[in-house]
């Protein structure tokens, strides 16, 4: 259709066919041991995790104080479950090419369904284990019915159209959350965990480490679901629908209830997450629900690399650092003593991050996680490039 | 023989990284028609739409000795070439006064000659597009490629789903623009092609098998059958009109 | 009665807010295939340069207005015209990218506005004849709902003329029914993408400062609310379709109204129920092209 996209692609399949000839013997033996070494890094990386509360790393700068402080726990565990909620987008959006503008509605579902089922259930006689048990079952109940309402509804359009009506529904979300229908959510104020019914282990600042491991779990399980759904047929097909639709339906193949289905299980994830994010704040703020929160989703995950599972988990580290990090350094004297023409972007920490994703979709399309891909090759590609010449 | 007005070089075409044209070399003489042939499926249209640069494309393609296969569609468009495309894609919600001004991109458009030629569609300029009968819109179609002097008409598949009276029609109103302006054909009927055609190209598989002039290939009912898969021309003039 | 007439010349000012917003997003959309999510922010640098410099010149006047509209709509097209051909050209073709990079846009323009406008609402002066009341039917109907229709009606009459008299007129609305076959005509399309960026901003431009007035204050998420609105409309008006706009920002507005005063406040909820009633029955909307 033009002549820029004619030629980048041109040159894209020429350098590929370039390298499926050369490196195809190679790459089928090294391939077959690659998961096994995988599989191992990964279990050493979640190990390591583990153990950093035990530990005292310090890296100043990236965190704020060493590992074992309740402090830096926090904001890890902070970041962990941002990554677990960009995860779950990610099997959206990069897998199944859904561009959802309302996945903050089944974390705030997550967050605040707990919070008030907590509140719900707390005069019932049972123990106290078996009301949090209840209220986390509750909860992921809820999540799913409103996934599978939402997705329903606003899976019978497609592409852009998709997108604006997911965002309609989280909106719809935001404002119900702060009217504070009943008293329930605590509107503009947000909620406060009621902790009668939680346990001691997870519960206050001593506990932080406690709640970490809450999170690393919560991003462990989502990693686990998320790559069990990638390599189930549904995550095939959901991919090759995205590649290119009309093959899938050619081949008898209704999508529909395949994107639904992935659909579900992200929003049941970004539940979990926004589970696990009650917890470690004791709390939920309206913020959570909103379309910007949304949007901050779809930066982490771009930011980390559509095409890449780590990437979004990158992405949502590399983020929530770095959020933390600039909101900092907005605070310093250095700032502080600058013209204003330097200072007001330089303190808006979402000025710089907006910029700096807008700099990544122009120049670096594979995100933090296409950067040794690129080097490898020196090639640009992008993942979601194939469907963009599929309509042209 | 002059130097050809188009040539096709090892021209390859893509549609969502499949490949639908392979490698396609031929050449359209400056003068007369030349009909693309080929089965079902072969690959003509997508021929036609990488010429204009309407799909991702490689190769070499040059209008009277300059090179337009790095150019946008429009300024291909722009250097004379009048498209009249599969399935008319006239503009529905337009009138076709709208289509055919839309078209002009001469300073003197040829609106009287277009008139003269389509006295129906003239008649019809306060009309929406999307509203006329397939017939009516293949003559917007066409009158939309010949309001402006050419120097090349690529025409896809005019008679295709047509009634065999508007097949004529449409016919002489192509034999009438012949007369001043060398076209490159797709067509699938060949009575329509008899009528017409000095010289066929074929592709079968993507690539060009044959080349050569009507005669020979309509001549021969083996060739016919081979290359088209029709057994006579009353078959072909039937599957098109399906 | 009288409670009916306000809800429903309200829900016609407010209606013609959305369909400021809404025009640009749904013209961009039909002709590009953009999902602009920038649009918003189009409004808000509008309505607070307009209002900077309005009121500089004269606070509180009719000539302080309409030198801040005036302004709203020359930066709200050019800030778009310039989007257009900075960032989305550079992506020609490949929407989601597109769309991303309008994401970017906006967070950052927001954060931006913060910085430089703190986050919470400053209050502006209007004309005094815009905070008095007009009784009709026995309704006390505010003024600046007068003001609001009208300028919605000039814009949607305007860019009605502009597409049906104009050659580029004709190319945008050829080019939102088949794009490619424009090209095919030998016409550049992408010149009249800017163009169409440079139409929606000013449209949105204008609906910054008489949101500033409607509302009565200007704020860094003028044009995050509206712009949310606005994607309903232009969803149940079908996507590409200006006259399925205006339509839809009448309906959304007059339902939201009377769902706030009969039903509770609940005037949000019910618009999005509305949204997911039309999905379900008709997904492209009341004026869509097949998708």
């Amino acid at each position: 259709m033009n002549d820029r996209q004619t030629l980048g692609s041109a040159r894209q399949t020429t350098d590929a066919a370039a390298s499926d000839s050369t490196t195809a013997p190679a790459g089928t033996a090294a391939s077959a041991r690659r998961p096994l070494w995988l599989a191992l890094g990964g279990t050493a990386l979640v190990v390591l995790l583990a153990l950093l509360p035990l530990l005292a790393i310090d890296i100043p700068g990236v965190l704020p104080g060493p590992t074992y402080t309740p402090g830096t726990l926090q904001l890890l565990a902070y970041a962990m479950l941002i990554a677990a909620l960009a995860l779950s987008y990610r099997m959206m959006f990069g897998l199944a090419g859904l561009l959802s503008f309302g996945h903050a509605l089944f974390f705030a579902a997550g967050a605040y369904g707990l919070g008030m089922a907590l509140d719900a259930f707390a005069p019932v006689e049972w123990p106290s284990e078996l009301i949090f048990l209840v209220s986390i079952i509750v909860t992921l109940v809820a999540g799913l019915v409103l996934g599978a309402t939402v997705g329903a509804l606003a899976l019978r359009v497609t592409g852009i159209a998709f997108a604006m009506v997911t965002l309609a529904f989280a909106q719809a979300g935001s404002v119900l959350i702060r009217r504070n229908p009943g008293g329930a959510t605590g509107g503009d104020e947000g909620l406060a965990l009621d902790i009668t019914n939680v346990p001691d282990a997870l519960v206050g600042v001593m506990n932080t480490r406690n709640l970490y491991w809450v999170a690393l779990g919560v991003l462990v399980l989502v990693y686990l679901v998320v790559l069990w759904v990638e390599k189930s047929r549904a995550g095939h097909v959901a991919e090759a629908t995205r590649e290119n639709e009309l093959r899938v339906r050619v081949l008898g193949i209704r999508p529909y209830r395949l994107q639904l289905l992935i659909f579900i299980v992200a929003s049941v994830l970004a539940a979990v997450a926004g589970m696990g994010y009650v917890l470690l704040q004791s709390g939920a703020t309206p913020r959570i629900a909103t379309v910007d929160f949304t949007l901050n989703l779809l930066v982490i995950v771009v930011l980390g690399g559509v095409g890449y599972r780590w990437g979004a988990i990158v992405g949502g580290i590399v983020y929530t650092l770095l959020d933390q990090r600039l909101t900092a350094l907005a605070g310093s004297d250095a700032i502080a003593a600058l013209p204003d023409v330097l200072r007001i972007p330089l303190s808006e920490p979402l000025f710089i991050l907006g910029t700096l994703f807008i700099l990544v979709v122009l120049f670096l399309p594979g995100g933090i996680a296409g950067i040794p891909q690129r080097m490898r090759t020196g090639r640009k590609q992008h993942p979601a490039e194939a469907e963009e010449t599929a309509d042209a | 023989m002059s130097a050809p007005i188009l040539t096709v070089r090892r021209l390859s075409g893509r549609i969502a990284g499949q490949q639908v044209v392979e490698n396609v070399s031929f050449e359209v003489p400056a003068t007369g028609v030349t009909a693309l042939l080929g089965r079902n499926g072969v690959g003509k249209t997508s021929t036609i739409r990488s010429i204009l640069g309407l799909i991702d494309r490689t190769g070499e393609v040059t209008l009277d000795g300059h090179r337009i296969d790095r150019l946008p569609t429009h300024r291909i468009v722009q250097q004379g070439v009048g498209y009249v495309p599969e399935d008319r894609e006239v503009f529905g919600s337009l009138t076709v006064g709208e289509n055919l001004r839309l078209a002009e991109r001469d300073d003197r458009p040829r609106r009287d000659f277009v008139a003269q030629l389509f006295p129906d569609i003239h008649d019809r300029r306060a009309q929406r597009a999307g509203t006329l009968s397939g017939g009516q819109q293949q003559m917007v179609s066409l009158a939309r490629a010949l309001v402006n002097e050419n120097r090349l008409l690529l025409v896809d598949e005019p008679t295709k789903g047509l009634a065999p009276k508007i097949v004529d029609e449409v016919a002489v109103a192509l034999a009438e623009a012949a007369r001043t302006v060398p076209m490159l054909l797709v067509e699938q009927n060949l009575h329509v092609i008899r009528a017409l055609a000095d010289r066929v190209v074929v592709l079968s598989g993507g690539r060009v098998v044959f080349t050569g002039e009507a005669a020979d290939l309509l001549d021969d009912e083996d060739r016919i059958q081979r290359y088209l898969g029709v057994h006579d021309a009353d078959a072909a003039a039937e599957g098109s009109s399906r | 009665m009288s409670t009916v007439v306000l809800l429903v010349i309200t829900g016609l000012g407010l209606g013609a807010l959305y369909f400021l917003v809404a025009s640009g997003l749904s013209l961009i959309y039909g002709l590009m295939g953009v999902l602009n999510l920038a649009h918003g922010s189009f409004l808000t640098i509008s309505a607070f340069l307009g209002w900077e410099v309005g009121r500089r010149v004269s606070d509180g006047t009719w000539l302080g207005l309409a030198v801040s509209a005036l302004v709203g709509i020359a930066v709200g097209a050019i800030v778009a015209a310039l989007t257009e051909y900075l960032l989305i050209r550079r992506l020609y073709e490949r929407h989601i990218e597109q769309a991303l990079v309008t994401v970017g846009l906006s967070l950052a323009s927001v954060a931006l506005f913060e910085g430089i406008w703190g986050t919470d609402p400053i209050y502006t002066e209007k004309p005094d004849w815009l905070g008095q009341t007009t009784v009709i039917l026995g309704a006390k109907i505010p003024n600046d709902r007068f003001l609001l229709i009208a300028c919605a009606l000039l814009v949607l009459g305007g860019i009605v003329l502009f597409l049906r008299r104009t050659r580029y007129g004709l190319i945008i609305r050829a080019g939102v029914e088949n794009r490619s076959m424009v090209t095919a005509l030998g016409i550049d399309v992408r010149r009249s993408f800017t163009l169409v960026f440079a139409i929606g901003g000013a449209a949105a431009g204008l609906g910054g400062v008489l949101s500033s007035v409607y509302y009565g204050y200007v704020s860094a998420h003028l044009g995050s609310t509206l712009l949310i609105f606005a994607f309903i409309v232009t969803v149940i008006g079908g996507l590409g379709s200006l006259t399925g706009a205006a339509i839809a920002s009448v309906l959304v507005a007059v339902l939201q109204q009377f769902a706030n005063f009969y039903l509770g406040g609940t005037g949000d909820l019910v618009v999005v129920i509305a949204l997911a009633a039309v999905l379900l029955v008709r997904p492209r909307g009341l004026l869509g092209k097949v998708a």
